[in-house]
């Protein structure tokens, strides 16, 4: 078949229908009057989940589309299905944010963001990679920025957006490299021409450097974090739970794959273990050291967010298959965990007006459920068996282990600690301490959705976590074949 | 014919300038010019690749292409954000923008 033929469309159906999705939603926009602009959140998420169904449906058969540009295999897909979840959880969690004017826009961003992503992670190509990548990005600044009448949100935007572009150029000068090494942009092509005796390996290593940069950012790794906790903090809640899964899983998505275009070819596998490692350790240490002293939940929830992306990058340091399937296992379990957690966070807000933890004092007496909801999203962060965060990074370390990195498996652990310390004083506040007014907070229905499906979510893929693991075990061998 | 390398290093210089300027510049749109630099050097670096290693087939100019058009659109998206800066805060100087630190 070849890949201009209609057919092989399917592979990119939920592209399509998401891009048909987005029109949608503008177009009712138009229609509706204001009072029932509410609902498009519904429409989003409901559209979101027909595309969630019809990518299980058709899955496609995984051949290049569009002359080698995607390639939709089953790792790809797998990470399109956890971005899926993360658009209609946080088009779920939008609804009822108060200050956030839900329009038309909002939520086609939100739909688009998603479909870069997908497309991000389907990519086959430097030339796709880039575009997808700045779809991504361009929507994100502009949700960070979202309420423009807020200092704070546009603070926000400028600081994630003039990062965003520095950073994307400089991983742009770098692929322009691989180009110029190879005379090609596709994965495979750039592979096959690094074969060449006469491309010398400090070039291409340092090529790789400028490309590290861009994902840095996309990740929020040190020393590519400085955004994070900024951004966190001035910009609309349901968009800082988005970025902080989707947009960090789709970094990772790219950063699996091109490791597997220079491999083992480019750089001598040695240097980039070395380099991984260092970046995990400095990565997840220095997150969960920052969250100590936070007093807002979003900026804790931030610097959490860096030490997570710490652990996955666990993962990557242990190249091989298991690293791969237990750091899209990881993956997986954050982005169900940490978009429960800022559901939790809009509840109090939302009736509090403040993001500031003393605002969640004794919520436990005031709204027992709630409170019960974000004990699990916290426990999983902080990895207390039987969640599913506590399995993710048993599987991390234990891949960690089997390529002999000891002393990353132990820091690791040693990390872990340190991440309880802060995650538990949240629910100290929550559970111990008195509120100087203790009133209830009222959770609307879809944040309820969302809290329950996150808790289920954690707990499922905590205790029978077996069949998601070897299913990511089997997406992971695609980069590994052999 | 002039050697390849030279191109590169003009790119190479070119885009050391933007991401100094970038770098140093407190006025957020001189950054978003340092921003515009880099990427000219990145299409000067694309489209020398092009000529002199595959001069028959056209992907570093449809790479170039695409690469004028994201910067244009990243470049609305920055000055939209600039503005809404401008109008809140009656500055765009990025020293000056500093609601949000720890």
């Amino acid at each position: 078949m070849s890949s201009l033929d209609p057919a092989a469309l399917i592979n990119v159906l939920p592209e399509i229908l998401l891009v048909v999705l987005a029109l949608m939603v503008m177009g009712l926009d138009l229609l509706w009057p204001a009072g029932r602009k509410r609902d498009l959140g519904l429409v989003s998420a409901a559209g979101m989940i027909v595309v969630l169904i019809a990518s299980f449906l058709w899955p496609g058969d995984g051949q290049p589309v569009w002359g080698g540009m995607i390639q939709a295999d089953l790792l790809a897909r797998l990470f399109r299905i956890l971005f899926l979840v993360a658009g209609i959880l946080t088009s779920l969690i939008s609804m009822d944010m108060k200050g956030l004017k839900q329009e038309g826009e909002y939520y086609a961003m939100i739909i688009i963001a998603t479909m870069g992503m997908g497309l991000m992670a389907t990519a086959n190509d430097f030339l796709m990679l880039y575009v997808a990548m700045e779809m991504t990005s361009i929507t994100q600044y502009l949700l960070v920025g979202y309420m423009r009448r807020e200092a704070r949100s546009v603070e926000a935007g400028i600081k994630y957006f003039l990062f965003g572009a520095v950073t994307s150029t400089v991983m742009l000068f770098g692929l322009s490299f691989f180009y110029g090494f190879t005379g090609q942009t596709n994965y495979a092509g750039v592979r096959m021409g690094l074969f060449n005796p006469a491309i010398d390996t400090g070039a291409v290593l340092v090529a790789l450097i400028l490309i590290a940069v861009g994902f840095g950012f996309k990740i929020a790794a040190v020393p590519f974090h400085f955004w994070t906790p900024d951004t966190y903090e001035g910009a609309p809640t349901p968009v800082t739970a988005f970025i902080s899964v989707a947009s960090k899983a789709a970094g990772f998505a790219v950063l699996f794959r091109v490791l597997n275009v220079v491999f083992p070819v480019g750089v001598p596998q040695s240097e980039w273990t070395n380099l991984m490692e260092t970046l995990a350790i400095v990565t997840m240490t220095l997150g969960n050291v920052l969250a100590i002293p936070q007093t807002n939940i979003k900026r804790l929830l931030a610097y959490s967010s860096i030490a997570q992306a710490g652990y996955v990058l666990i993962g990557v340091a242990a190249v091989s298959s298991l690293g791969v399937a237990s750091a899209l296992f990881y993956l997986a379990v954050y982005v169900i965990t940490n978009i429960g957690a800022f559901a939790g966070v809009i509840a109090v807000a939302n009736r509090l007006g403040s993001d500031d933890i003393r605002a969640f004092a004794g919520l436990s007496r005031r709204s027992p459920y709630l409170a019960l909801m974000i004990l699990v999203a916290f426990l999983s962060l902080g990895g207390v068996p039987p969640t599913a965060g506590f399995v993710g990074k048993l599987f991390l370390f234990q891949a960690a282990v089997g390529q002999g990195l000891i002393r990353l498996a132990v820091i690791g652990v040693l990390n872990v600690i340190v991440g309880l310390y802060y995650y538990l004083m949240v629910l100290k506040v929550m559970y111990v301490d008195r509120g100087e007014e203790e009133v209830e907070v009222p959770v609307s229905a879809p944040l309820a959705w969302t809290l329950a499906v996150s808790a289920a979510g954690v707990m499922l893929l905590g205790i029978f976590a077996h069949p998601w693991y070897n299913i990511a075990l089997r997406a992971a061998a695609v980069l590994f074949p052999g | 014919m002039i050697p390849l390398s030279w191109y590169l290093i003009v790119a190479t210089a070119l885009f050391a300038i933007g991401l100094y300027g970038a770098l140093s510049r407190r006025n957020a749109i001189a950054i978003l010019m340092g921003i515009e630099l880099m990427l000219n050097a990145v299409n000067i670096n694309l489209v020398a690749f092009w000529r002199y290693l595959t001069p028959h087939r056209i992907t570093g100019q449809a790479f170039a292409i695409f690469v004028f058009a994201v910067a244009a659109a990243e470049a609305a998206v920055g000055l939209a954000l600039i503005i809404s800066v401008y109008r809140n805060r009656d500055t765009v100087d990025v020293e000056k923008i500093n609601l949000l630190k720890w």
